[in-house]
């Protein structure tokens, strides 16, 4: 394949020279990807794989509308470049009117960096990883799970000068582990794959299938429950993409508020939890600007280039900010906000050990599974409890008990939550596909819903 | 600057022109060819400098798969445009055994030498991984194929229809429902899809495919500013295996008069009662009860989940193979078929992708669960001859595994209406249309919403109720199916977004099913739930 960067050139060229469209945008992402799964203690499928997708938006304008069109392609072909950039020109010159048209970031230069080569990966990383689980395949456990890596390497150009580079590394190892009918997992997220703690995840997961040496069966109900970083994740992450600012603005999302207008300024909770994005949190480094093939509620084609900061979605536990593209913000009269690709919050201080201490009687999750949304008003989540719910007596965990089907808001678990714990790196199980830059705190429920017991283990 | 259409909405032009579209870009049925673009590649260019690489590499077996995917997005809210984009994706793919181990390169240059390397790639992953492999990769034996094609059936090619043209219709499905008194907000979105393959392995088969598929959706948002609140239903039309016929006019589905009721039905939910929770007689409609099928059959009946290979992410089954001809999944009137043939099916294809012809098998009979979804690898494993073709992979750059195929209830003997379900039933709820789906990872424990319930007081519809879920465990729930309707009921419900694997994959699938009744299932109320 030509250069990413080149064919950054030939798009902007191709659609100068055509002077079709008013203004251009191309995105470039070169992809380098390898994974290894491996189930009942052997590999079952792997692979290496190289990709690049490009993507060549066009903008008309006449007088103060602006009109546009997107076309992507994952063709290597230079031939297709062109293709392309015509292909999106008529159809932005077909379009009616954006509904986020805007100006386009304007720049100058390149970044230092625009010409290196795009960096790679394959196979070799996961040496370390395939040596420790070679060891574990031979253990009592039975093993199943799955490591990645990709590395992404994004080029956006724009015809009003803008250039902007970053490559995102993303990579996980989680390990499930299955022993006389009992099942733990445990994850990691990596993105360069050094130092990948595999044994000590092998440890744990041994810890916790010894914890369900002990079995109770409990029933549906309300219970005290700790919810671990990984589980409160995948309930912050929904809550996250709820945070639209048209939608609430419209009255049609769990984020409007009785009368009109938004939540925001909304006090949840008294715990002092900020919930954030931020794409330079150090160890969860994502995308420091828009880079959006096509538009949505929470992203606009015309902010490509835009910087994107760290925005406190909730602060000291009081909802502070919805998600903005500059065209909605400009509508609402706000400030644009537009989310990283990566979640944290912060604002507990206990350690786990001393909340486990702390729970006369309680539960312990490990992961939660297959959440959807029952009702989007209340943001109302349906969910599994999964590979490990532990029971705790007097402080301690003394036995794992059934499966629970949960139904729980991620907004009024904050509005119940007692207590959060420090706030630690951590690999969302249900979203993992989607975010694996997270970094949460154990959250004390006191009055956690299992709407019914699952059968599964 | 070029001349642009003019943006002014004239309802009643945009209507006339809805009309015309299918004289416009459909025509006369006719047989279909894969597109010249895709046959004008170098496929067996291709696949000769692959194959030849992998063997000459080690390989003891490999195939080449070259994966088209055109997909295009249009969305409108409020009917304005929201998004447009048109993706294309290419890419050529090459599996290997290596002594028994599996290998995958995939690369997005179609040229030969790229080809050749992505081979020697592939041969490379399985001989650094070996030591990790315990299971001796064997694959059942299939007739060879050899320079086959095969089309699926539509009639007007959602690609030969401008973008403009389906944001217009959009537009103007969208103000229709704007137009109604009650609705607030309206949300547009159609999805199409082309997806066009060449399979070529060491055995000499060589197979050209190409399949095209539309999503489309409209929902209606009745907003209680007051109360901060909101209610939204949305279109009943399925995804299909079908071109832009099926949106474009009422041949397919009857939009106009689902437009026109849409409105109606969101009023009057929004004014019914909340249900009282507790077991409850349900009569389902396809609309529903396709997405209880492929959440708690058409996955618990896949053969890698049951022998733990998704054990880790998408989850295992409680149909384990020890229960095969033995187990009772549901009443004697349920009888569920897994095929890759039927009309329009989001599944069907002439061959999947290991090279297997399309087939369709029972999986349930008379209520006994009899049948597994299989592909090459797990036949014989499971000690059957053939492999009933269930390989697919969503892209070049993802390994082929086992999929769902088109996995249906078949409709009863006895030719009963809906209406003659709901007439057994004293006091019980109608479900129509899906809405909220989830599953415990073994296939026991689910609940679902749906668009929606319809009271039923002593056999008749009595107005909607809101704020209902229904719960059960797989087996409790197919147990309690006391009745299915007949042929006149049996509809086809899909999704194009069913999810599995690692790296995660999608896959379109269909699903066939009567309407059904159901007897004491445990509905919840979701207000309650909320703590509310």
């Amino acid at each position: 394949m030509i250069p990413a960067q080149q064919v950054v050139e030939l798009a902007l060229q191709a659609a100068e020279q055509s002077g079709r469209a008013d203004e251009t945008i191309v995105i470039v992402t070169d992809r380098s990807d390898t994974s290894l799964r491996w189930a009942g203690n052997s590999m079952t499928t792997n692979g290496v794989s190289t990709s690049r997708t490009t993507t060549v938006i066009s903008v008309v304008r006449e007088g103060g509308i602006a009109h546009t069109a997107s076309v992507r392609s994952s063709e290597a072909d230079p031939a297709a470049i062109s293709v392309m950039v015509v292909a999106a020109e008529e159809a932005a010159c077909a379009a009616p009117e954006a509904r986020d048209g805007a100006a386009l970031p304007t720049g100058s230069g390149v970044p230092d960096d625009w010409n290196e080569p795009v960096p790679e990966t394959g196979v070799e990383v996961f040496a370390d990883v395939a040596e420790s689980l070679s060891t574990g395949f031979g253990r009592r456990e039975t093993l199943y799970g799955y490591a990645h890596h990709l590395v992404e390497t994004t080029f956006l150009a724009t015809s009003t000068g803008v250039r902007r580079r970053f490559t995102q590394p993303t990579g996980t190892v989680e390990i499930n582990a299955k022993r006389d009918g009992a099942s733990a997992w445990a994850g990691v997220s990596t993105p360069w794959f050094v130092e990948v703690p595999t044994d000590a995840l092998l440890e744990d997961l041994s810890m916790r299938l010894g914890w369900a040496q002990r079995t109770v069966e409990l029933p549906a109900g309300r219970y005290e429950t700790l919810m671990p970083p990984s589980a409160v994740a995948d309930m912050m992450i929904y809550l996250g993409w709820s945070m639209d600012g048209h939608g609430a603005q419209e009255g049609r999302t769990a984020l409007s508020a009785p009368g009109g207008g938004t939540r925001v300024g909304e006090r949840l909770t008294e715990l002092p939890l900020t919930l954030y994005s931020d794409p330079f949190a150090a160890g969860l480094e994502c995308t420091p600007f828009v880079a959006a093939p096509s538009s949505s509620e929470r992203i606009s084609v015309f902010d490509n280039g835009y910087d994107i900061g760290r925005v406190d979605w909730i602060r000291d536990g009081t909802i502070n900010a919805l998600a903005y593209p500059r065209a909605a913000a400009t509508e609402y009269g706000t400030a644009p906000a537009v989310p990283g690709d990566n979640l944290l919050m912060t604002g507990g201080s206990a350690d786990l050990a001393d909340m486990v201490a702390a729970t006369e009687r309680g539960l312990l999750l490990t992961t939660l599974w297959y959440i959807r949304a029952v009702d989007p008003a209340t943001l109302l989540l349906t969910g599994l409890t999964r590979d490990g719910v532990y029971l705790i007596e007097d402080g301690e965990v003394t036995a794992a008990v059934n499966n629970f089907r949960f139904n729980e808001s991620p907004l009024d678990l904050l509005r119940r939550a007692s207590e959060a714990g420090v706030a630690e790196g951590t690999l969302p199980r249900e979203w993992g596909d989607w975010a694996t830059r997270a970094v949460m705190p154990t959250l004390r429920i006191p009055d956690f819903h299992m709407s019914s017991v699952s059968q599964a283990q | 600057m070029p001349s642009r259409r003019s943006r002014g909405v004239d309802l009643a032009a945009t209507r006339r022109k809805a009309v015309c579209w299918c004289a416009r870009y459909g025509g006369a049925v006719t047989a279909r060819d894969v597109d010249p673009d895709f046959i004008a590649l170098p496929r067996h260019q291709l696949a000769d400098a692959a194959l030849s690489a992998a063997r000459e590499a080690g390989a003891d077996y490999a195939d080449l798969r070259i994966h088209g995917l055109t997909t295009e997005v249009v969305q409108l809210r409020d009917g304005e445009l929201e998004t447009a984009v048109v993706d294309r994706e290419i890419g050529l793919a090459v599996r290997v055994i290596v002594d028994g181990t599996w290998g995958f390169a995939s690369h997005a240059e179609l040229a030969p030498e790229v080809a050749a390397d992505t081979a020697r790639r592939a041969v490379a992953v399985a001989s650094s991984l070996s030591a990790l492999n315990a299971e001796r990769i064997e694959l059942a034996p299939e007739p060879v194929y050899t320079d086959v094609r095969w089309v699926s059936d539509y009639r007007i090619d959602p690609y030969a229809v401008p973008t403009a043209d389906k944001i217009d219709l959009l537009e103007e499905y969208s103000g229709r429902l704007m137009a109604a008194d009650g609705v607030d907000h309206v949300w547009a979105m159609v999805h199409t899809v082309k997806e066009q393959t060449f399979y070529a392995d060491t055995f000499g088969s060589a197979i050209t495919q190409q399949r095209v598929r539309v999503m489309p959706m409209l929902e209606a948002v009745a907003v209680d500013a007051a109360a901060g609140s909101f209610e939204s239903m949305r279109t009943l039309a399925p995804p299909t295996a079908r071109g832009w016929e099926a949106l474009a006019s009422d041949e397919v589905w009857d939009w106009s008069t689902e437009l026109a009721e849409l409105p109606v039905l969101l009023a009057e939910k929004t004014k019914s009662p909340s249900v009282t929770a507790g077991p409850t007689d349900l009569v389902i409609d396809p609309t529903n009860l396709w997405l209880t099928i492929h959440e708690s059959i058409g996955h618990a009946t896949e053969y890698d989940r049951a022998i733990g290979y998704e054990a880790a992410y998408a989850g295992t089954s409680f149909a384990t193979p020890d229960k095969l001809n033995t187990m009772r999944y549901g009443s004697p009137v349920m009888n569920v078929t897994a095929d890759r043939t039927v009309e329009h099916g989001l599944a069907t294809v002439g061959y999947d992708d290991e090279g297997v012809a399309a087939q369709s098998w029972d999986l349930i009979r008379d209520g006994i669960f009899v049948g597994y979804q299989l592909d090459r690898v797990f036949a014989p494993r499971l000690g059957m001859a053939r492999s009933n073709g269930c390989s697919y992979a969503d892209s070049a750059h993802h390994v082929p595994i086992q999929r769902m195929a088109n996995v249906s209830l078949q409709p009863g003997c006895e030719d009963l209406s809906t209406g003659d379900l709901i007439s057994r039933v004293r006091d019980g709820i109608y479900v129509v249309g899906d809405k909220s789906w989830s599953i415990d990872m073994q296939r026991y424990n689910f609940q679902f919403t749906g668009q929606r319930f319809f009271r039923i007081r002593n056999g008749r519809l009595d107005g909607q109720l809101r704020d209902v879920a229904y719960q059960a465990t797989t087996t409790d729930f197919w147990n309690s199916m006391e009745a299915v309707g007949g042929r006149q009921t049996w509809r086809l419900g899909g999704a194009f977004n069913c999810g599995k694997a690692q790296p995660g994959q999608v896959a379109a699938v269909s699903h066939g099913c009567p309407s059904a009744l159901f007897r004491g299932v445990n509905v919840l109320n979701t207000h309650t739930e909320a703590g509310r």
